[in-house]
């Protein structure tokens, strides 16, 4: 609902970036640490030219080297290179450990969010959005944002390390460097710019044609069966043009970087070539020190190039910060600490006066009165998309009613605890939920501390033993992502016996339609019987037979609860029951 | 990969003249070592104002001649290796296009769309790489190596033994790490999988309060893949110090040795410069050619899965003898004595199916799931090809027909209701392109969609989301059956293509197809048994076989399979009878 862009202060880079920051306050000394190691290392790097400036100085032609002199410069040297390469790992290190701890920081609070947000707020988000957030966005920041901090902080030492090098040696030549830098800087942002641009065209276009891939090929029988086969590849063809034209754009602006950052080097190096070797003419300068400088010069542009790809990678890192953190400020599902936990339950469930709605403007469930004596079985009928699961929302709390109230055993459910509610309820949906691990441990999943016995107990009560023992490893087999090798039946089976498992008072069952063979449907059947003995049920029904043994059955229209009566009376009555039943189960086509 | 090389050939000018001017720029590059020592060793020494200054110019001069070089190179890189990279997708796409079932099936569909895409950027990147480093990174390398033994051999000695060492490490750091990214990539696959899990069993999870068990699982797989990218950081960390270390140790060594070669004047102090200086471009050098390494191998890898495709053959491609002609008095459809297995399995689906389908008729197809519904009227538009026997269409064989004849007569609801992303009169227009507003007109209303679809605030004109996934399920199985309606077919096939719909639009549907479309012959999939009681010929399998065939009440009479169906669906009612 509200997961999209807020705008004003809270929104702007600068405060995305300080609650960045504040999620690696637990690792400050790292971070501090990293920084050390970096001014250490650039530094001590830095340092070496000026000493290889100082041995070459001490070489000046045949018979006219200074051995003894140039010992203590190499060891000098040879030290320097040693630390400033531990030191330079050790800040690596540094950065990715606040970096991926970091992350996962961000990675769980985002996940428990998720986990505590009413359900509306995931009922109304493409799943792969969200899962977008909690994976890929997360990565992103520590991408961009906790490695781009310590190539920004290496590539600032460099620069002002180089220049005050520069300047201790000899300020004039150090001044020409100081004139050229807007040159590194104005082609640096040139190009980081344009191909910033293109990029950001190229993977739009990028994800049009994934887009495209994925629907015609991964629907290839329909493509085929209509004969759509040389439209799909014009549509192809299209979108592949236009790849072409905006990734050589993004190709090449890319990939001027190096030639231009090269010929920036050049354009430097010769300048202090030319302006130094004028100043050894003149006297001021060694030939030594001539050369520390070429290789300052030949490393001065590199890091105003790192610094403006950190920029945009910064940029990225935002955007990524941006989507994270407007789930983490999903308000919370309102706090039940103080609440009761329920005592006892007998079953008995009472509506009274019950206003919902999804949405303001369209009011659905208007002044709806229900009394539920314990053990009567409550069906809800009605044709496809009428709003069924409605009901089972409000039951489980899900979400909340507008007005009015509801009772479990004469309590206002708002007073009770969530979790001590939704645990009377044993719920069994059409899209059988399991998760990935053991079938013991998706039917243990309401009782974790169930023994096998128990587990064994309630799948052949449920009549998913049979099928189970003929799995490979029975019990121990590992459902794979989403239950994806057993079948829809089977999974329903196996929903059941975890219900069975917890022998809740009072049950919702949501009656599959269809793509279920008929046996199974019948074990389905014989399961569903067994556990509504003696206990309150709600049923989402499409059965005939169920729907006639009900105490009372809610018709829903559209969302709103049309009628509501017992089966005989309902059919009395001639309204819509009536005629959805006729349509339904007295076969007006039978005679045709 | 070399296979896909003669896509190149349609870029020979970039190919060839790409690494040509790199390699000038190369040149350059290593001439302005020497200029700057010779600005040393001749101006410097002899206090020439004017050289210095010519040989500076020089040096600006070879520093822009370079960069235009180097960015006509690139041009080049980037056209040759992006039109290399469309012109593979776009033959790749109708390769796949060609492909059927049985092959898409095999490779799967989520692997054919990572081939378009990933592996095919990955070669793009190497024949980029190609052009711009292929040439370049080895002739720095061995250019540098050149003259720096020119300058003097015995220091080059330096060289010879430092550039091991750089690949060593890298050898050392890549094989060490490498290994890692796959298993940090499956931890981060388990955090997607958990997060999946919890979205979709929200509710379940709720209902049985397990939130902090959940947060608890979640928690362990993140600090799982948390320490493993710390501990694989450790080692990737090494590789740019440890070359930083062997690079600026070789440096100390050519001074060291160069001051005794300078001592007895076989150099002189400007070469000991530049031989600094080589010293630096080869080993920058030769990291690039361990990351060419690295790039080719990757993309040999997709260039083997990218070729694997190509080298697929259809196995349902057009006849190449001319269709027989169709025999007006044979039955419209027939299955005579038809055997199928899926290729690779052993299973045998279908065995022995033998059926004859008059025209007009509707038939309904029952039986429990893996009875070979499905698999029975995928052989009509030859989906897959029949193992034994064969299937007529108007007296004539399936694979007589060309394909696009063939399935042009045919309408095909999937079990699926897929639709695609444009809006809802594209959508229909799939059935047939040149559809008229009448003919769309009356596919809705007999699909039992115009309802619907007129309430909507867009109509016809409704932006349809990738999948159909802003309709409701029902909606959306409507749609597709208006779509095949609107081809107005001879063949009408409904693949179980109804469950979404509740019974009462069910049964408006079942009325208007047999109103409104006399000459069609219908073949009904259904797992309900009421769906097809008036069906004029009853299909009963088993387990591949045909159980029964006839009318409802002939069958419900011998047929003990689909008496058990029926019964069981029906229970309180006389199912026989009424």
């Amino acid at each position: 609902m509200s997961l999209s862009k807020k705008s004003g202060k809270e929104n702007s880079s600068w405060a995305v970036g300080k609650r960045l920051l504040s999620f690696t306050k637990p690792y400050a000394g790292f971070l501090a640490g990293g920084l050390l190691c970096a001014l250490v290392s650039v530094l001590l790097s830095l340092w070496l030219p000026v000493l290889i400036g100082d041995a070459v100085d001490l070489i000046v032609g045949a018979g006219q080297v200074d051995f003894p002199g140039m010992v203590p410069i190499l060891l000098k040297m040879a030290g320097a290179i040693a630390v400033s390469a531990l030191f330079s790992w050790m800040m690596t290190v540094c950065t990715n450990t606040v970096s991926y701890k970091t992350v996962k920081s961000i990675r769980d609070a985002a996940f428990d969010r998720l986990s505590q947000v009413p359900l509306s707020v995931l009922d109304s988000h493409s799943h792969g959005d969200l899962i977008a957030r909690v994976v890929t966005d997360t990565d992103m920041i520590s991408d961009g944002l906790l490695q781009g901090f310590s190539q920004l902080f290496t590539g600032l030492v460099t620069i002002l390390g180089t220049l005050g090098f520069m300047l201790s040696v000899n300020a004039h030549i150090a001044l020409v460097v100081v004139v050229l830098t807007p040159l590194s800087l104005f082609v640096a942002s040139f190009i980081a710019r344009r191909s910033h641009r293109m990029f950001s065209v190229q993977s739009a276009t990028r994800g049009e044609m994934t887009g495209l891939v994925e629907e015609l090929i991964g629907n290839q029988k329909v493509v085929k069966a209509f004969g759509y086969e040389k439209k799909a590849q014009a549509r192809f063809e299209e979108i592949n043009g236009r790849l072409y034209d905006c990734g050589v754009k993004a190709q090449f602006y890319s990939s001027m970087t190096n030639p231009c950052t090269r010929f920036v080097n050049g354009v430097v190096y010769a300048a202090v070539g030319i302006f130094g070797a004028l100043s050894v003419i003149g006297g001021n300068l060694s030939v030594g020190q001539l050369s520390s400088f070429l290789a300052y010069a030949n490393q001065y542009t590199k890091p105003f190039n790192e610094i403006t790809g950190v920029i945009t990678e910064l940029q990225t890192a935002f955007a990524s910060a941006r989507r994270v953190f407007s789930l983490l400020d999903e308000p919370l599902e309102p706090s039940d600490a103080g609440n009761q936990p329920i005592a006892h339950c007998d079953g008995s469930v009472a509506l009274e006066h019950v206003f919902f709605s999804y949405r303001p403007d369209r009011p659905l469930i208007e002044d709806l009165n229900l009394r539920v004596q314990p053990g009567q079985i409550i069906a809800i009928v009605g044709p496809t998309g009428c709003g069924k699961t409605t009901m089972i929302n409000l039951l489980m709390r899900f979400y909340d009613v507008d007005s009015g109230k509801i009772l479990v055993d004469g309590q206002d459910t708002r007073t009770l605890q969530r979790s001590s509610l939704r645990s009377q309820y044993g719920m069994v949906l059409q899209d059988s939920w399991l998760f990935g691990g053991t079938v013991a441990e998706n039917i243990a999943y309401g009782r974790p501390d169930a023994t096998r016995e128990e587990i064994v107990a309630a799948a052949k009560a449920a009549h998913a033993h049979s099928f189970i023992r003929r799995l490979p490893k029975g019990y121990d087999t590992l459902i794979e992502g989403d239950g994806a090798n057993l079948s829809q039946g089977q999974r329903q089976l196996m929903c059941i016996a975890r219900v069975m498992l917890t022998q809740p008072p009072m049950l919702i069952l949501d009656e599959a339609t269809s793509s279920i063979d008929t046996r199974t449907e019948e074990k389905i059947q014989e399961a569903f019987a067994r556990m509504m003995r003696g206990r309150t049920s709600f049923i989402v029904a499409h059965r005939l037979s169920t729907i006639r043994q009900a105490d009372v059955i809610l018709v829903m229209r559209d969302g709103h609860i049309v009628e509501m009566g017992s089966h005989a009376a309902l059919l009395e009555k001639g309204g819509f029951y009536a005629t959805l039943y006729n349509s339904q189960f007295a076969q007006p086509d039978a005679q045709a | 990969m070399w296979k896909l090389a003669r896509y190149l050939k349609h870029f020979k000018k970039e190919v060839i003249l790409g690494p040509f001017f790199k390699l000038l720029e190369a040149i350059f590059e290593l001439i302005v070592p020497l200029v700057m020592a010779k600005i040393i060793d001749v101006g410097v020494k002899n206090g020439d104002t004017r050289y210095v200054l010519t040989m500076g110019g020089v040096m600006v001069l070879l520093g822009v001649a370079g960069l235009g070089f180097a960015l006509t190179c690139q041009y080049f890189a980037a056209k040759a290796s992006q039109g290399f990279g469309t012109m593979v997708r776009n033959d790749l796409f109708a390769h796949i296009s060609s492909l059927s079932h049985g092959e898409v099936d095999r490779i799967g569909t989520p692997s054919l769309i990572t081939r378009i895409t990933g592996d095919v950027n990955q070669l793009q990147v190497a024949v980029a790489m190609l052009i711009r480093l292929v040439v370049r990174a080895p002739f720095l390398v061995i250019g540098a190596a050149v003259m720096a033994m020119m300058l003097d051999l015995r220091l080059s000695l330096v060289f010879l033994a430092a550039a091991p060492l750089v690949g060593l490490a890298l050898y050392f750091v890549m094989s060490r790490s490498v290994p890692f990214y796959r298993v940090i990539q499956k931890k981060l696959d388990r955090i997607s999988l958990i997060t999946r899990e919890n979205l979709e069993g929200a509710r379940v999870i709720r209902a049985f309060s397990k939130q902090d068990t959940e947060r608890a699982r979640f928690h362990a797989a993140s600090e799982d893949a948390m320490v493993s990218s710390i501990r694989v950081g450790k080692i990737a960390a090494l590789l740019n110090p440890l070359t930083f270390a062997i690079m600026n140790l070789a440096i100390v060594a050519i001074v060291w040795f160069g001051g005794f070669r300078v001592d007895t004047g076989a150099l002189s102090q400007g070469q000991i410069i530049a031989f600094v200086n080589y010293m630096t471009q080869i080993l920058l050098a030769l990291v690039v050619v361990a990351n060419l390494v690295i790039i080719f191998t990757k993309s040999s890898a997709s260039a083997a899965r990218v070729n694997e495709v190509f080298a697929t053959q259809p196995s349902i491609t057009d006849p190449e003898k001319a269709l027989s002609t169709k025999d007006a008095a044979a039955p419209k459809i027939q299955f005579r004595d038809v055997s199928f297995s899926y290729p690779g399995s052993g299973e045998v689906s279908l065995s022995h199916i033998s059926v004859d389908i008059q025209k007009g008729q509707t038939v309904g197809i029952i039986g429990g799931t893996g009875s070979g519904k499905s698999t029975l009227v995928n052989l009509i538009p030859r989906f897959y090809d029949a193992t034994e026997g064969s299937i007529l269409v108007d007296g004539v064989d399936v694979r007589s027909y060309p394909l696009e004849k063939l399935r042009g007569q045919i309408g095909i609801v999937p079990q699926q209701a897929v639709l695609f992303s444009g809006t809802l009169e594209e959508n229909l227009r799939w059935g047939k392109e040149g559809a008229t507003k009448e003919q769309m007109d009356k596919a809705l209303r007999v699909a039992q969609a115009k309802e619907f679809v007129d309430r909507l605030p867009d109509g016809w004109d409704t932006q349809i989301a990738q999948g159909g996934k802003n309709l409701s399920g029902g909606q959306r199985q409507r749609l597709t059956i208006a779509r095949a309606l609107t081809r107005e077919p001879d063949i009408l096939i409904l693949d179980d293509s109804m469950s979404a719909l509740d019974f009462a639009t069910d049964a408006a549907l079942r009325r208007a197809l047999r109103e409104e479309t006399e000459d069609m012959t219908v073949l009904m999939v259904t797992q309900r048994a009421h769906t097809i009681r008036s069906a004029d010929l009853i299909i009963v399998l088993d387990d591949g076989e045909v159980a029964g065939i006839g009318t409802h009440e002939a069958l419900f009479a011998q047929c003990g399979v689909y008496r058990e169906i029926c019964l069981s669906q029906q229970k309180e009612k006389e199912a026989a009878g009424q």
